[in-house]
């Protein structure tokens, strides 16, 4: 019976994602934010800087990812390792 | 204020902008009337300003506080630029971060740090706006921090369990961070007398993804609330998010548990 509870929202999840998979997971930016915000005649402005070009986007999730990871991972060992030593 | 926080939390804002203009709740340049957009900027100032002194107060006085809140900046923007994929929805979007945030640095820092995070997404990764900034701060380093900050001393006061307290922290911002985003975009895009009807149609636009979301940034908080509670309640008694006391209290609900 346990397993099956452990199965449960796998399954749901997973059917879940296959079902949703046709709406292209759109961020509420897009499906709530801008819709409303067009519907009113207000469309978002270009951005002054639109990094959202080719792969350069992929660039800045890499370098930022791979940075950020790298602060949280420095003072994770200040807060919580160094103090064991 | 110490330079080196400074550069601290500038740099891990920076860093960590990351760009994901089609999975968050910002709002987007130019979405706001220029009325509007200047009236949440003014808004925003004083919190930033006050957010400035606490931080310098708190480095003074807890100098561990320096690398919690340079960690803390590091994890607001990852938790609030990752898109997360509701199923039940098909639609993605993102945590806040502040709750837990303001719960473990206090909501005056926590709206500093969105605030730079916010400044430099705008700027240099076309998330959210530079014009739309200020409603941004309110709605995430405000709102959120400062829903997530009461709901938790709340509970403590009413002697609900430490880490139950911290869920409910970043349950509630999160909601409030997009109930408060609402507020903002239904201000700036109704006309006269549709200020209610655009209200309820957004908050039910966002309930879908954003329930379920609130839902698992609670856990997520919770979960880190717990872990830091556990390994360095010193700093946490240091900054006043917990007494002894309720450390103690704490260790008996433990102990209580395991018998």
């Amino acid at each position: 019976m346990k397993k099956r509870l452990y199965k449960l929202p796998i399954s749901f999840s997973m059917i879940q994602f296959a079902l949703g998979a046709d709406r292209k997971w759109q961020g509420v930016d897009e499906t709530v934010v801008e819709k409303f915000a067009e519907e009113a005649g207000r469309p978002a402005w270009e951005p002054f800087i639109n990094t959202d070009q080719g792969d350069l986007l992929l660039f800045v999730f890499l370098l930022v990812g791979l940075i950020g990871g790298f602060i949280i991972g420095y003072y994770w060992r200040v807060l919580f390792k160094d103090e064991k030593r | 204020m110490n330079k080196r926080l400074v550069f601290i939390i500038i740099a891990a804002s920076a860093v960590l902008a990351m760009p994901n203009a089609a999975y968050a709740m910002h709002i987007s340049e130019g979405i706001l009337p220029l009325r509007w957009a200047g009236i949440w900027f003014f808004v925003a100032v004083p919190f930033m300003a006050l957010g400035i002194a606490s931080i310098k107060k708190s480095s003074q006085k807890v100098p561990a506080s320096i690398p919690l809140i340079g960690m803390i900046s590091a994890a607001v923007f990852i938790i609030s630029a990752m898109p997360i994929p509701v199923p039940t929805v098909g639609t993605c979007s993102h945590p806040a971060g502040t709750g837990l945030a303001a719960i473990l640095v206090g909501p005056f820092a926590t709206v500093v740090i969105t605030s730079v995070a916010l400044l430099i997404q705008a700027l240099f990764i076309a998330h959210g706006g530079v014009t739309t900034l200020g409603a941004n701060i309110v709605s995430m380093g405000v709102v959120g921090a400062f829903a997530g900050y009461f709901i938790y001393k709340v509970a403590i006061k009413l002697k609900v369990p430490l880490i139950p307290a911290a869920f409910l922290a970043g349950l509630v911002s999160d909601w409030a961070t997009y109930a408060s985003t609402s507020v903002e975009l239904a201000l700036g895009l109704s006309e006269k007398g549709s200020f209610f009807t655009l209200l309820k149609a957004i908050i039910v636009a966002f309930m879908p993804t954003q329930v379920p979301l609130g839902l698992l940034e609670g856990f997520a908080a919770a979960g880190f609330f717990a872990y830091v509670l556990n390994r360095r309640p010193d700093i946490l008694i240091k900054l006043g998010v917990i007494t002894r006391s309720e450390h103690s209290r704490k260790d008996a609900v433990y102990e209580e548990a395991a018998l």
